[in-house]
């Protein structure tokens, strides 16, 4: 019961900093001078087109460009009524993209879930590499197996991403006959969802996946063997050993369980780090993720569209370190129990 | 009779140097207990666990044969596969280990770990495991099996925790239990309670023990056979009963003479003189506050320490005894200056004789500046308590240079000059600490309070880790620096007859509060308080005419609420200290 207890006041601490941080996100899209449509507009101006100026003039009504900017944060979040009554973020509008000229919630569609696709299955391939080359790397320190392991995690590291993404599509066309580019055969695009799409869409995971994963993974690998090695050389590791265990199940009972909170609490920084760090993948891949269109709104100061991808990443860090924090405490008695009279 | 264990001619080496452990042979009959004395480095560790062969990744066996005679007929220990081994322990050999802080795992119930052994073993369910450990619990003295069955290790105080090990050690029944130091970083008097349970289940069950030990007391209190080792090497093996009565081998003399004892004395001691005090603590209490962090529950009060009067002659030693968590630490600190008391409360500092004497907590920046100088510490580590990227040189005259004092060749000399006087040569100053060894770098840390010629030394259980014969050399030296330079010493210890030779009073601390205060012939002569007593009594002396008093243990070593009506308090109720002689204050209700 107390997880639980837990896991709400979790929640609400969360909602909490998403308020925070949506500020921040606002202040930081109206930070540049001027905005999309008042560029525009000088920029009409300029040229004496006069109709398109109007357009503009209505456009910034509309979106309530022209109150105070704590008015317009208040509209945008959905606090406030709008020249169209409530519709912001907390109604489910996110806006309108002035440089795509429709709304934002069909521009990052599919992206979104896209984006959540490829980042999970780039996590879960962190962690189910990390895992047993870590503990095997620990357990055989000092050896061809940890010598390797190290070798091929450094590698990983060093090797720039769109570098291993160009090698991958290369060697799997040629010989696996893995699909290039993209995260599904275009014929499915903007398709219902069937079988055959899933499929298609699970085959072109295959490098992503690895690119994104790599690095991280060799971190990651690093730090259990390093986490690992400290464990192996305290006193109950000795204690399970003279009770008569088997060193797998020791290994796997004791040392593991310790070092394992460093490795969980490590998925809140994983999330944001892969999002931003695949923005240069998923334009080199031409993957369908939300890291490019967030380039092209930042460039051209399209400022619904940009605060919410960075609302999007923000509450998928947020989630991340969510889900981390209540796991720790799940595994580990002694954040648990803290604070409880012994 | 076929003994149960025997070592022969057992070498041990790591990689390609001299071996650790040369030619030892020693036997351990059914039910016996045999133990293994010796100081740090000496091989006596590294040999008992060679007999579960849980050495060191390092270190092999080079030669010589552990015999282990079961019903079975004889198994060379030292032959076996991995596999084999692995069903001797923890099932027909098992052992405990020194810490038991860190000895469990920090993440798994206390049940689930000692059940752990049954299903390794027995092929328990986890029902019969269950029944078999709780029952087990209850033999070591847990008062609440159950609850026990479903704590974790940081659950449980140290006392407690070792118990815990113990039951896991015996819950498979095996014939051999290795002790490797099982209650050296526990409290006296728990320790006086471990061994005697250790001891008596021992008899219930029949099992044969090696206690691995430094402390001449343990083994006058345990054993029946003793081996004494040094290098590496067997000194002297044999009946204990003879040898502690008359030890044939130098070593184990040496061992002998530098091991504290409590004297034997038939008069009460002077009480210290109260003319000229260099500190005066006046009604000192601290308290911290835990919090709960959850904001429906109230935060917790510590009172670390309770109304605390001391008052310490120039060229005198205060000591101050306790247990962990008795506030002794606390007290020193406050008195240092590094923390403030609780108000009320209130310190004073003559640095001599005719000065006006000084609040230590209310002093401008110019007198702490000179306070800090006349007042030093001495720590318990001397292996953290010396940066190991700084040559001695550095640590010595950092205090110096600090306090703008003198020019750089002054310093070097000072320095020089404080070496010398601790015992150690002048051309040492410009090497590393990882260059000495435990005792020599507790002198460097003497000599570094000495730097600025200070008039009182703070001295935080100086030699607790420290090897007797060490720790020996390390009194006298503080003997010889008293008489030599007149200091002060406020001494913390845990230990009464480390205190019986170097104190001038004693006062013995229990839960924040003073509870006996006296000089030392004093105090031993005639011990009042039921605390005090369960201290003495605990104490294990090298003499086997003289076991623990496990009675008077268990009458002072529990909670204040098990004392004699005289002496209980509570939170509320305290009462206060009674001078019941000249110099001798008990704290009970007259």
């Amino acid at each position: 019961m107390a997880i639980l207890r837990y896991a709400f006041y979790r929640f609400g601490t969360m909602l909490m900093t998403l308020l925070v941080v949506s500020v921040l996100v606002f202040a930081i899209i109206n930070l540049p001078p001027g905005d999309y449509l008042s560029n525009q507009i000088a920029e009409l101006k300029a040229s004496g087109q006069s109709a398109g100026v109007a357009k503009a003039e209505f456009l910034r009504k509309e979106y309530a460009l022209d109150r105070p900017i704590w008015e317009q944060y208040m509209i945008w979040m959905g606090f406030m009524p709008g020249p169209h009554g409530f519709s912001g973020l907390i109604q489910g509008n996110f806006g309108w993209s002035f440089e795509f000229d429709r709304p934002v919630s069909e521009i990052v569609g599919d992206s979104l879930w896209l984006t959540v696709l490829v980042n999970m299955a780039a996590i879960v391939f962190v962690y189910a590499t990390a895992l047993p080359l870590g503990v095997i790397a620990a357990a055989k320190a000092r050896t061809w197996a940890d010598y390797t392991s190290a070798f091929v995690g450094y590698l990983g590291l060093a090797t720039p991403n769109f570098l291993l993404a160009l090698i991958l599509y290369y060697y799997g066309r040629k010989y696996l006959d893995i699909p290039i580019g993209g995260l599904m055969d275009p014929a499915f695009e903007g398709q219902p969802m069937s079988w055959a799409k899933i499929q298609s869409v699970l085959v072109h995971l295959i490098v992503p996946t690895i690119v994104i994963g790599t690095a991280g993974a060799s971190a990651m690998m690093q730090r259990l063997r390093a986490n690992m090695l400290d464990e192996l050389g305290k006193p109950y590791v000795e204690t399970a050993i003279a009770k008569g265990m088997a060193p797998s199940r020791m290994l796997a009972k004791y040392p593991l369980r310790v070092a394992f909170n460093p490795f969980v609490a490590d998925i809140g920084n994983l999330l944001p780090s892969m999002v931003s760090g695949s923005v240069l993948v998923s334009v080199v891949m031409g993957l369908q993720t939300i890291g490019p269109t967030l380039l092209t709104a930042l460039k051209s100061q399209d400022m619904f569209l940009s605060g919410f991808v960075l609302m999007f990443v923000a509450l998928l860090t947020l989630i991340g370190t969510m889900i981390s924090d209540i796991l720790l405490v799940m595994l580990d008695p002694r954040i648990r129990y803290e604070g409880r009279d012994a | 009779m076929t003994p149960l264990l025997s070592v022969e001619n057992l070498s041990i080496g790591f990689g390609r140097d001299e071996p650790v452990v040369r030619d030892v042979s020693f036997e351990v009959m059914p039910g016996q207990t045999l133990a293994l004395v010796g100081e740090s480095g000496s091989g006596k560790t590294i040999t008992c666990r060679a007999a579960l062969r849980i050495l060191p990744k390092a270190a092999q066996i080079r030669s010589g044969r552990i015999t282990l005679n079961g019903e079975d007929g004889p198994l060379a220990l030292n032959q076996l596969g991995e596999r084999q081994m692995r069903s001797i322990r923890g099932n027909r050999i098992s052992m405990i280990f020194q810490e038991p802080m860190r000895s469990l795992s920090p993440l798994h119930r206390i049940g689930n770990q000692v059940s752990e052994v049954l299903w390794l073993h027995r092929g328990a369910s986890e029902r019969q495991a269950r029944k078999a450990v709780l029952e087990q619990f209850e033999r070591v003295g847990f008062p609440d099996p159950e609850r026990a069955y479903n704590s974790y290790p940081f659950e449980l105080s140290g006392g407690m925790r070792q118990r815990a090990m113990i039951a896991m050690a015996m819950v498979a029944k095996p014939d051999l239990l290795i002790a490797d130091e099982p209650t050296t970083a526990l409290d006296v008097t728990t320790q006086a309670q471990v061994l005697g349970l250790i001891k008596e289940l021992q008899r219930e069950t029949g099992m044969a023990l090696i206690l691995v030990t430094h402390d001449l007391g343990v083994v006058a209190n345990m054993a029946e056979q003793v081996v004494v080792m040094h290098k590496g090497r067997v000194m002297e093996s044999g009946s204990a009963a003879a040898m502690l009565k008359d030890p044939a081998h130098p070593y184990t003399r040496q061992l002998f003479d530098a091991a504290p004892e409590i004297p034997d004395v038939e008069a009460v001691g002077l009480p210290m003189p109260q003319d000229d005090l260099i500190l005066e603590m006046k009604d000192v209490s601290k308290t911290y506050t835990m919090r709960s962090g959850r904001g429906w529950q109230a935060d917790k009060l510590i009172h670390a320490c309770r109304g605390v009067d001391f008052r310490l002659a120039r060229g005198k030693t205060l000591a101050i005894v306790g247990e962990s968590g008795s506030g002794k630490t606390t007290a020193a600190r406050i008195a240092l200056g590094a923390e403030p008391p609780d108000p009320g409360g209130e310190v004073l500092f003559r640095a001599n004789p005719e000065a006006a004497p000084l609040t230590v907590h209310d002093m401008s920046r110019a007198q702490r500046t000179a306070f800090q100088r006349q007042a030093q510490m001495v720590f318990q580590d001397p292996y953290s308590s010396l940066s190991p990227r700084m040559r001695i040189q550095d640590a010595m005259t950092e205090p110096l240079e600090i306090h703008r004092i003198g020019t750089r060749a002054e310093q070097r000399d000072k320095a020089a000059e404080a070496l010398e006087r601790v015992g150690l040569n002048a051309d040492m100053l410009k090497r590393y600490p990882h260059a000495f060894s435990g005792g020599q770098r507790q002198r460097l840390s003497v000599a570094r309070a000495l730097m600025l010629d200070p008039a009182m030394i703070v001295c935080d259980e100086p030699t607790s880790a420290l090897d007797v014969s060490v720790q020996d050399q390390i009194l006298t030296l503080l003997e010889e620096l008293q008489e030599g330079l007149g200091l002060s010493y406020l001494f913390i210890s845990h230990d009464l007859a480390v205190v019986a030779r170097i104190a001038d009073e004693v006062a013995v601390m229990r839960q924040g509060l003073v509870v006996e205060q006296a000089p030392p012939e004093t105090l031993f002569h005639n011990p009042q308080h039921p605390y005090t007593k369960a201290l003495i009594a605990a104490q294990p002396e090298p003499d086997i005419d003289r076991p623990i008093n496990l009675k008077l243990v268990a009458l002072g070593a529990g909670a204040p609420d098990s004392w004699a009506e005289a002496f209980r308090f509570t939170d509320s109720v305290i009462p206060s200290l009674v001078e019941m002689e000249p110099g001798h204050k008990v704290r009970c209700h007259v």
